[in-house]
């Protein structure tokens, strides 16, 4: 079953950690820009969904 | 057998007529060489029950008309077939067709049968009327065949749909990228897609194209609108054109979004051929779906709003 327009992960540097509360999400911090990049590619491709950058340093999965 | 050259005439030029109808529109097609056979058969049964009509009532046997209520029967097991086998390998398409298009394709398919069958009848009528003005049988044979190819394609004519060229136009845009750190992907100012990655990001700047398809009426901006119709633009671009994207790779995945304001449809996608007026030739080419063509104008309520 596909999980459609669903927020499926969050990543973000240790820098901006206050930016998400806590929920359902699985969250991966990241030390570095690079490292974030890596992560959110990675799970992108394992799960089949897309990266989108909401602009303040979050990035959020979504499965269209 | 009293009327064999006249069913053969029929059956002649029924099949050659949907034989043609099958090499006309290669897009509707999906070119598999037993989808051919398939075809051609059911093309050649169709223009078969078409010429038996009127030996059938030559021989006043009225009821053996009631066959061609099995014909209709049997054609729209051919429609469905066919939904069935492009629904199934929707599956494994990366850009879809979508199921607007799938219906269109297997209505056409459908209605191919009908025109066959259509065009035998006529035939036979042309040879039968030759026939009671006491022709030699080459000129009934020739006036079968002509009012079989005359009506052949005049029914070509009518069925021709109309393209997206003729109720819009279209114009191939450099992408623009917007908002933080530029990874907005827009046209003309509408945001499309959203990307995370920079990896993507530069694919896009490098590769991507941008499609504004215009329309030029209200009638066509309905018709636009529907997603369906869109998702067939996408698919005949990237079946001409070629699109870089695999599974898990969804960055790359062309979208059409609709400007609000203006009804204009904008198209991003990463083609493997990046040639503009081959891109524009092939979204002019596009059919306008049967099924979603909208038409407000037409309507007292649609024509008044319109003012």
């Amino acid at each position: 079953m596909d999980i459609n327009n669903y927020i499926l992960a969050i990543v973000t540097t240790n820098e901006d950690k206050d930016k998400i509360a806590n929920g359902s999400t699985p969250v991966f911090y990241a030390d570095e820009q690079e490292e974030l990049e890596y992560i959110a590619q990675l799970i992108s491709r394992l799960t089949m969904s897309m990266v989108h950058d909401l602009g303040n340093g979050v990035y959020i999965l979504i499965k269209h | 057998m009293k009327h064999w050259q006249m069913i053969i005439a029929a059956v002649v030029v029924g099949t050659c007529a949907r034989l043609i109808m099958l090499k006309i529109d290669y897009r509707q097609y999906p070119g598999y060489p037993h989808g051919y056979i398939i075809h051609l058969t059911l093309g050649f049964i169709a223009a078969a029950l078409g010429g038996l009509v009127i030996p059938a009532l030559i021989e006043e046997s009225y009821v053996a008309v009631t066959f061609l209520a099995l014909a209709a029967q049997q054609f729209r097991a051919v429609r469905e077939a066919e939904r069935d086998f492009l629904q199934e390998l929707e599956k494994t398409e990366l850009v879809k067709r979508g199921q607007a298009y799938i219906e269109g394709i297997s209505k056409v398919f459908e209605a191919r049968n009908y025109l066959a069958m259509i065009t035998s009848f006529i035939t036979t009528l042309g040879y039968y009327v030759f026939d009671l003005l006491d022709y030699a049988l080459v000129f009934r044979l020739v006036g079968a065949l002509s009012s079989g190819i005359l009506v052949a394609y005049l029914l070509h004519i009518l069925m021709s749909e109309k393209t997206i060229g003729d109720i819009a136009e279209v114009e191939v845009v450099e992408l623009e990228f917007c908002g933080p750190e530029n990874k907005n992907i827009a046209v003309e100012n509408v945001v499309i897609m959203n990307l995370g990655l920079n990896e993507s990001l530069e694919k896009w700047k490098k590769y991507g194209l941008g499609i504004v398809i215009a329309p030029k009426d209200d009638n066509s901006r309905a018709t636009l609108a529907n997603v369906g119709q869109r998702q067939a633009i996408i698919h005949d671009v990237t079946t001409q054109l070629g699109v870089q994207l695999d599974l898990g790779v969804q960055d790359y995945t062309p979208l059409a979004r609709l400007n609000l304001n203006t009804g204009r449809v904008y198209i991003i996608v990463i083609p493997i051929e990046k040639d503009a007026s081959c891109i524009k030739e092939a979204v002019n080419n596009t059919p306008v779906l049967e099924g979603v063509k909208r038409r407000p104008l037409a309507s007292k309520v649609g024509q008044e709003a319109a003012d």
